[in-house]
């Protein structure tokens, strides 16, 4: 197997707010952007819809504000990344670039899609969420380093307790959370469940 | 003698490999449906990786989402349109997959598709790279949406790493009311329990009503499972299952389907099993639905009222003014009366042979509203055919609707079908998102066919029972 991982530890970087509850994916990318074969050119597509009007015109969106340039952690509401499967969501986040997202809770197919491609998806009550969203619009340069393991967001000085689903914790700190190789690995497993299933090649 | 096990308890058991290092389970994927929109990476990464498919005749494809509905001979005019059909077509012919194409005459909707052939079974495992595949879960079968990444491992091994989803038993009990419909049914619960309550579960629909429900009403209810936050949605194995599926291409035959349906009944859900949740839900409760928002929770009944900032908790406050600002509706104002543009019939939840004919019986000598466009998807070619034999595509033409090809449409507007600038469209689909019908500034109100057929003559979002009277439908 190629594509070898890192265990993902940590994640350091500046934050960026985008508020709301229940942005969902389509709002994350619209629809007209899956039109495509790969997901190689995602990053531009990012919240295109909320951040352009009509006439393309920038709608001043925290994505475009220069004080928030280089943010690496997205910071959002309850139930980020509702709706459809698309892993282009997760895709544009990762290559508009994107390390971690951090919400009050997470749409349960984006949660995986993320963990996948190693974007830490954390969970943080809605008060701490108010107050990690109100640091960073009062000074984008506050650094924000989340332990996956420990499940914790510091900011500035303040340590806050958050939630990484447990299984997706183990998967990226020991950097298997891209589950294809292991998948593999049951090969013999594999045959045997497909041998005892009655409808598995029936026809 | 075990203990009394649900449903999903029985499938997940039968269909786990083995427990993976992070604790998840390695579940092996019984059936795969793929399309042209989420699979071409997955096959793009199988390649870069030197990966073959492991169980081609597991995966089954046809092409929905970007599909015209008006234009079908190929080359089509939309060219990245025509790539990932032709991309489609080369990695099913490559890797040896069945690909129900426009030329097989069985093409249309993946969660259409897979019912009608009889490859959706009780008892099994379902997966595709589309949320709305919970779709299959009316069927008892364990059905979820899953991403590209994981297209790619169900193609290589057959199986995925999942987390094993809480039940929560959803009972609606009682008798629906004339005029309300399987479609109003999951948009009370989704309202509900709201746009969030079901992630971590898998939904279990029972009581009387569902019961009663066809086995096309009872996908309506499946088929937005995931809009309530549940990844998958499933009803229990009955005599309506098990006739629906006998005779269909794919069901088994002769023998196989004596020890089939035996096989498929004894994986319901065992009376005295534990549920991690139960909710119950009085059909009396339940009146014609539709939404107000840019979420499906957003919904109130017909004759309430759309929703105040002032009059909701203050932690939904920001949500609501959002909604309202985006609908260009006011608070406190009625729903009922509120002008439509576009009239939309079809979608994975909606666009059944049962649907149309519900329309046609309403809609028959009743005309469309002058300045309303109206357009009508069938979910598949076969659906398509079946109405145009039954006169049922004359109907709607006759009632000014435009009668199209089937595939996704105007549900995500990924094809021509699109609502433009601020347009409100009354429609019988599934996401009422920001966006989701093309346009950043379209507007969706989510309701049930016979509402949208109301909405569609009157010009205005209107009660159905109100517009066409209460005959007693073909409703459960």
């Amino acid at each position: 197997m190629s594509t070898p991982i890192e265990p993902i530890r940590t994640v350091h970087g500046r934050g960026v707010v985008v508020r709301g509850d229940d942005i969902d994916t389509d709002r994350i990318i619209p629809a007209r952007y899956l039109r495509c074969v790969t997901f190689d050119d995602l990053g531009d597509a990012l919240f295109w819809d909320v951040r352009h009007d009509d006439d393309g015109r920038p709608t001043g969106h925290p994505l475009d504000d220069e004080r928030f340039a280089g943010a690496s952690v997205l910071i959002s509401g309850r139930n980020f990344g509702c709706g459809s499967s698309r892993e282009h969501a997760p895709q544009s986040i990762r290559r508009a670039g994107f390390d971690a997202v951090i919400a009050q809770s997470f749409g349960e197919i984006f949660f995986g899609n993320s963990t996948t491609l190693g974007l830490v998806c954390i969970e943080l009550g809605p008060d701490d969420l108010e107050e990690i969203a109100r640091a960073v619009e009062r000074e984008p340069a506050v650094a924000i380093e989340i332990d996956v393991e420990a499940e914790l967001v510091r900011v500035g000085d303040r340590s806050l307790r958050g939630s990484i689903a447990a299984s997706a914790r183990r998967a990226l700190t020991s950097g298997r959370y891209d589950p294809l190789a292991e998948l593999l690995e049951g090969d013999a497993a594999i045959a045997g469940v497909a041998e005892r299933l009655p409808y598995v090649g029936q026809r | 003698m075990t203990s009394p096990r649900t449903l999903l308890d029985k499938v997940w058991d039968a269909h786990a490999v083995r427990e993976l290092d992070n604790g998840q389970t390695q579940l092996f994927i019984g059936t795969h449906l793929i399309h042209e929109v989420t699979s071409p990476q997955a096959f793009g990464m199988l390649r870069d990786l030197g990966l073959e498919v492991r169980m081609p005749e597991r995966t089954f494809a046809t092409v929905d989402h970007i599909v015209p509905t008006d234009q079908r001979e190929e080359p089509f005019a939309d060219a990245l349109a025509d790539e990932m059909i032709k991309a489609l077509h080369a990695n099913c012919a490559r890797h040896g997959i069945t690909y129900f194409d426009l030329p097989s005459g069985l093409q249309g909707i993946v969660h259409m598709v897979g019912p009608e052939q009889g490859i959706t079974q009780p008892g099994t495992t379902i997966a595709c790279g589309d949320s709305h595949t919970s779709t299959h879960g009316a069927f008892g079968a364990v059905a979820f949406g899953i991403g590209t990444s994981q297209v790619r491992d169900v193609l290589a091994t057959q199986t995925l790493a999942m987390t094993k989803p809480k039940v929560r038993r959803i009972e609606v009990n009682g008798r629906l009311g004339p005029g309300v419909y399987a479609k109003d049914v999951i948009l009370h619960i989704i309202r509900t329990l709201g746009v969030n309550g079901g992630i971590g579960y898998a939904y279990e629909y029972a009581g009387d009503v569902l019961a009663r429900m066809s086995m096309e009403e009872r996908m309506t209810v499946c088929n937005m499972s995931i809009e309530g936050g549940a990844r998958c949605g499933y009803v229990n194995p009955d005599a309506t299952t098990v006739d629906y599926l006998e005779g269909r291409p794919y069901a088994p035959k002769g023998a196989a389907w004596h020890e089939a349906t035996e096989r498929w009944l004894a994986c319901a859900s065992d009376a005295g099993c534990t549920y991690d949740d139960v909710v119950v839900i009085d059909a009396d409760d339940i009146a014609p639905t539709v939404t107000w928002g840019i979420n499906p929770g957003q919904a109130i009944a017909i004759h309430e009222t759309i929703p105040h900032p002032d009059r909701v908790p203050p932690g939904e406050r920001a949500s609501v003014v959002e909604a309202l600002t985006h609908m260009k509706l006011e608070g406190g104002a009625p729903i009922r009366g509120t002008k439509i543009d576009v009239a939309f019939l079809g979608s994975c939840t909606n666009a059944r042979l049962s649907d149309f004919i519900e329309v046609a019986r309403v809609i028959a000598g009743h005309r469309v509203a002058p300045g309303v466009k109206a357009i009508a998807v069938p979910g598949s070619t076969l659906v398509k055919e079946e109405c145009e034999r039954r006169g049922i595509d004359a109907v709607l033409v006759a009632a000014g609707f435009e009668w199209r090809a089937a595939g996704c449409s105007m549900c995500l507007a990924m094809n021509p079908d699109k609502l433009v600038g601020d347009q409100l469209c009354a429609s019988s689909s599934n996401r009422n998102f920001k966006g989701r019908q093309g346009s950043a500034t379209g507007r969706t109100v989510l309701m049930s066919p016979a509402m949208v057929a109301a909405a569609a003559v009157t010009g205005t979002i209107a009660d159905a029972r109100e517009v066409f009277g209460t005959r007693e439908g073909v409703t459960a």
